[in-house]
């Protein structure tokens, strides 16, 4: 390609003479055997977004999986699709500059608690303000599971781990309630224990428009066992779905529902449609094409040269 | 060329003007423009600089901002001529002062039989210091002749387009040329400021300032040669990264990288480009990573401060050989440092930023142009070996301005990805060649899906603790830079190719590295010089021409060590072990002047250093 290249449009970035693709199954995703501990939470999360996946008869190569650091960000590995490993906190931004560029893709990105809340957190509000198109999976343990056992920012009060031997003294950040406040468009919350529930979320996500994030429970059995038994039935705790009659373009009713006590409520808190930064930033793209239509790069470059003659 | 040349702001050739019979046409002549920061003194002397440019004139300008959003000196340096222009100047031709303390401050800078040209209104100059050193006085009442001229309306806006109709008549300028550029540059706006601009051009134009029109005249260059084109170097440097193909840019405003992120925000969409600014300079450069991956050519860029920031995922690129463009436009530091100012002080932290053994390549464009022509290069170096390369330029750099001839576009490839290919088989970090990413979207035939990864992997990407694999891929990596300093030629050095002292420099001192030969060698003092353009990895031969002069001398403004070595020097030295590399260096936080350099030369002759 030369200087004359046409400028790629989102129509000609996928002509229709593309090579016939592969539609994704759970056995062409299979990938490296998972690391994670017997029994983990994030098991049930993988095989969700294997089915995720093949439910949709995605085309394999049109699949993004990213991630940042901790036992959940193992995630790309486990997965056989275009994947990144990056760094921890900074998957969200890294995202974002797939998103805007690649309008043909829709990433998943799959974090924990760490990434999202705490090194990551400042990154999460300003993905959420901009209502990105991508869909974020955060898979909470409550702890830091790779380094073994440390406090984690959702941790609750009086949890012990090796930073807080005598127990955690800070206030656990709420998920859903900053999510809300960030500005993100969908704010989903489910369990790891509950696959149905936990596909459904995805499912919802994945066919929003905008920013998705769905806070997934996501047990750790090696460093907070049980900790999430109180939402399951099956060891006598309760699974409190969000209402029927809960309006979810209703902001203050979504923050009032992030305040009930744990286990919490789980499903859609708040959903709404606003225009995203990639349709934002596709409107000024072709408001500012150059005229007459057709001109190849290094025309218009000649043309701004000429004009600091 | 140069040394048979009249220059006129040369205090030390003794070539003044002053005492002459009838207008002395010289070549070049330095302007320096004093006032506060928002007397539009930067837009005079753009506009002069354009204009120097469409006539075919060599220019470089030097200004000085003060690091407050209002008020505060300012000042604006233009040095125009019809033959090679290498600096901003030593010394100024003309002063013009809009204040006191802008006569106070700037009156040393002014030559020995220069001209001072001042506001009446603001300023009383001494007039017995200027005899003594036989500097003409020209006073004119700008404010209020300004005020006069645009229907008194008391405002202090219009003085610098009046000064501009004054330097007009002064330099016997193209009037048609000069009304054009006050056409272009107000005519977007109402009317009436349009109107304004002219009314306070042709007012400054009109006035008779005497004795200083019989000094002399400005030679009027002979045309030809391919059109020039004037530009800051941050616009320069946006423009080179358009045209090397960058399509993508994130990041995050910091003096005095910002204006060309601003630049690219708005001209990056003509060509199907965006560019972002993201919460912080970590988002940012991970978002220029995220666009790469997805098979954009992409890039960042800050100021030190930033650039630190920006470290981890410097190593991360590194490691996933992600291409990226990093550009650090560099200030004075450590820490927030002086903003506004000038130095080379991050050549360290372009070469070391990071953490784990990440080679990384590091390039300096050494003037305007080089900053558009480098610019495109280090985007194909970083598509060609998917390598971040960080590319330093600096705050002189930055704000100065310089014609140069019209780019060939056809000369430059701009670099791009194919996104939506299609290959039997794909490896992201194979051994035996060089990383080539395939973007999502890529089909895989035999449906090995590849994984791009901060961890040490193997050649499909995937974790590997191996010892073998970790020594194999971290050679790979490194290797890949010595098959670029195969490719760089070995740099030239101006003047002799042997002899006592080798003058060395790196990014925007070439100019006046260069002048400093040309000096030298009218006082009857040979000097040689050599430019670095490429720092990491430095190019092949740089030992032989060392060891050809006894003494190396690396002129560059960042501190020095114990024995004299600035930070290259001390790169140098490593690379070479040569004991003969020394330094001269610098922390004012200004720009080399000529002087200063021949100021600092080992006195005597030397004898054999080993």
């Amino acid at each position: 390609m030369t200087m004359n290249q046409t400028i790629p449009t989102p129509e000609t970035a996928c002509p229709a003479s593309c090579p016939a693709s592969v539609t994704a199954t759970r056995a062409n995703l299979k990938a490296d055997k998972p690391t994670w501990c017997p029994g983990c939470g994030d098991y049930a999360v993988l095989a969700a977004y294997q089915k995720l996946l093949e439910n949709r008869r995605l085309p394999q190569e049109s699949i993004v999986t990213l991630s940042g650091i901790g036992c959940s960000s193992r995630f790309p590995y486990f997965v056989n699709t275009h994947s990144v490993h990056y760094i921890h906190g900074r998957i969200l931004p890294f995202a974002t500059g797939l998103s805007l560029t690649r309008p043909d893709l829709h990433p998943f990105v799959f974090i924990g608690d760490g990434d999202a809340y705490s090194i990551g957190g400042n990154h999460f509000d300003h993905c959420a303000r901009k209502n990105l198109q991508l869909t974020v999976v955060v898979m909470d343990n409550h702890v830091y599971g790779l380094t073994k056992k440390q406090t984690s920012p959702t941790s609750p009060i009086g949890f012990r781990s090796k930073t807080d031997p005598w127990g955690s003294k800070a206030t656990p950040l709420n998920p859903t309630k900053k999510l809300i406040s960030s500005g993100a468009t969908f704010v989903a919350r489910t369990l790891a224990a509950d696959p149905a529930h936990m596909l459904a979320m995805m499912e919802e996500a994945m066919d929003h428009e905008g920013f998705s994030v769905v806070e997934c429970l996501s047990e750790c059995v090696q460093f907070n066992r049980g900790s999430y038994d109180a939402a399951v039935p099956r060891k006598g705790g309760e699974f409190p779905l969000i209402p029927d009659d809960h309006d979810v373009t209703d902001e203050e009713a979504a923050y009032s529902l992030t305040k009930k006590a744990f286990p919490g409520y789980f499903g859609i808190y708040y959903k709404v449609r606003r225009p995203t930064l990639n349709e934002g930033e596709a409107e000024i793209a072709r408001d500012m094409q150059p005229r007459p239509k057709g001109l190849v790069a290094s025309e218009i470059l000649r043309s701004a040269l000429e004009r600091l003659t | 060329m140069k040394d048979q040349r009249i220059t006129a702001h040369d205090e030390e050739t003794g070539n003044h003007t002053a005492v002459r019979s009838g207008p002395l046409t010289i070549r070049d002549s330095v302007i320096r423009i004093a006032g506060n920061s928002q007397d539009g003194i930067q837009s005079v002397g753009a506009m002069l600089a354009r204009l120097a440019g469409r006539s075919d004139m060599e220019v470089m300008t030097y200004m000085t901002i003060p690091a407050t959003i209002s008020g505060g000196p300012s000042i604006f340096q233009v040095h125009m001529g019809s033959g090679e222009v290498l600096s901003a100047g030593d010394a100024a031709d003309i002063l013009v002062a809009f204040y006191q303390h802008s006569y106070e401050e700037h009156l040393d800078t002014v030559r020995d039989g220069g001209i001072l040209l001042y506001d009446t209104t603001h300023v009383t100059p001494d007039i017995d210091a200027l005899r003594a050193r036989r500097i003409t006085p020209a006073g004119v009442p700008m404010t209020s002749l300004t005020i006069e001229i645009l229907g008194g309306t008391g405002k202090q806006k219009g003085k610098n387009i009046f000064l501009f109709g004054l330097l007009a008549r002064v330099f016997r300028l193209d009037m048609k040329k000069v009304r054009q550029l006050i056409r272009e540059r107000f005519g977007g706006k109402d009317e009436s400021v349009l109107r304004n601009a002219l009314l306070a051009l042709e007012g400054g134009y009109a006035y008779s300032i005497g004795d200083v029109m019989s000094l002399f005249s400005f030679e009027t260059p002979s045309a030809g040669g391919r059109p020039k084109v004037s530009m800051t170097g941050n616009q320069a440097l946006a423009y080179g990264a358009i045209a090397g193909g960058v399509r993508f840019g994130a990041a995050y405003p910091i003096t005095p990288w910002t204006e060309v992120m601003e630049q690219l925000r708005q001209d990056l969409p003509r060509y199907g480009g965006s560019f972002i600014q993201t919460e912080d300079e970590l988002a940012a450069i991970s978002a220029a990573l995220g666009a790469a991956y997805g098979g954009t050519v992409a890039m960042t860029g800050s100021s030190g401060p930033g650039i630190a920031l920006k470290s981890e995922a410097i190593s991360y690129a590194v490691m996933a050989e992600i291409p990226v463009l990093i550009v650090d436009v560099q200030r004075g530091g450590p820490s927030t440092g002086m903003p506004t100012n000038v130095e080379q002080s991050d050549l360290n932290l372009a070469c070391h930023a990071g953490h784990g053994d990440a080679p990384r390549v590091v390039v300096a464009p050494t003037d305007v142009e080089d900053c558009f022509h480098l610019t495109a290069e280090a985007v194909r170096i970083a598509c060609k070996y998917s390598v971040p390369v960080i590319l330093l330029s600096d705050q002189a750099l930055a704000t100065r301005i310089e014609a140069f001839d019209m780019p060939d576009l056809s000369t430059i490839e701009p670099a791009v990805f194919d996104r939506n290919g299609t290959v039997p088989t794909h490896k992201p970090y194979p051994l035996d060649a060089l990383t080539r990413h395939a973007p999502p979207g890529t089909l895989i035939e035999d449906g090995n899906y590849p994984n791009i990864t901060g961890l040490e992997h193997d050649e499909n990407g995937h974790p590997s603790a191996s010892s073998k694999m970790h020594a194999a891929m971290t050679n790979k990596r490194r290797d890949k830079l010595s098959s670029l300093a195969r490719e760089l030629p070995v740099p030239e050095v101006y003047g002799p190719e042997e002899g006592e002292i080798l003058l060395v420099g790196w990014g925007s001192t070439k100019g006046i590295i260069r002048e400093a030969v040309d000096r030298a060698k009218s006082q009857g003092r040979t000097l040689s010089a050599l430019h670095l353009r490429h720092l990491n990895p430095l190019p092949g031969g740089l030992e032989e021409i060392f060891m050809r002069f006894q003494k190396v001398l690396v002129v560059e403004m960042n501190d020095s060590d114990a024995n004299g070595c600035g930070q290259l020097a001390l790169i140098l030295r490593a690379e070479t072990c040569l004991k003969r590399i020394g330094g001269i260096t610098k922390t004012d936080g200004l720009s080399f002047r000529v002087r200063e350099i021949l100021a600092r030369l080992p006195k005597e002759e030397l004898s054999t250093v080993t």
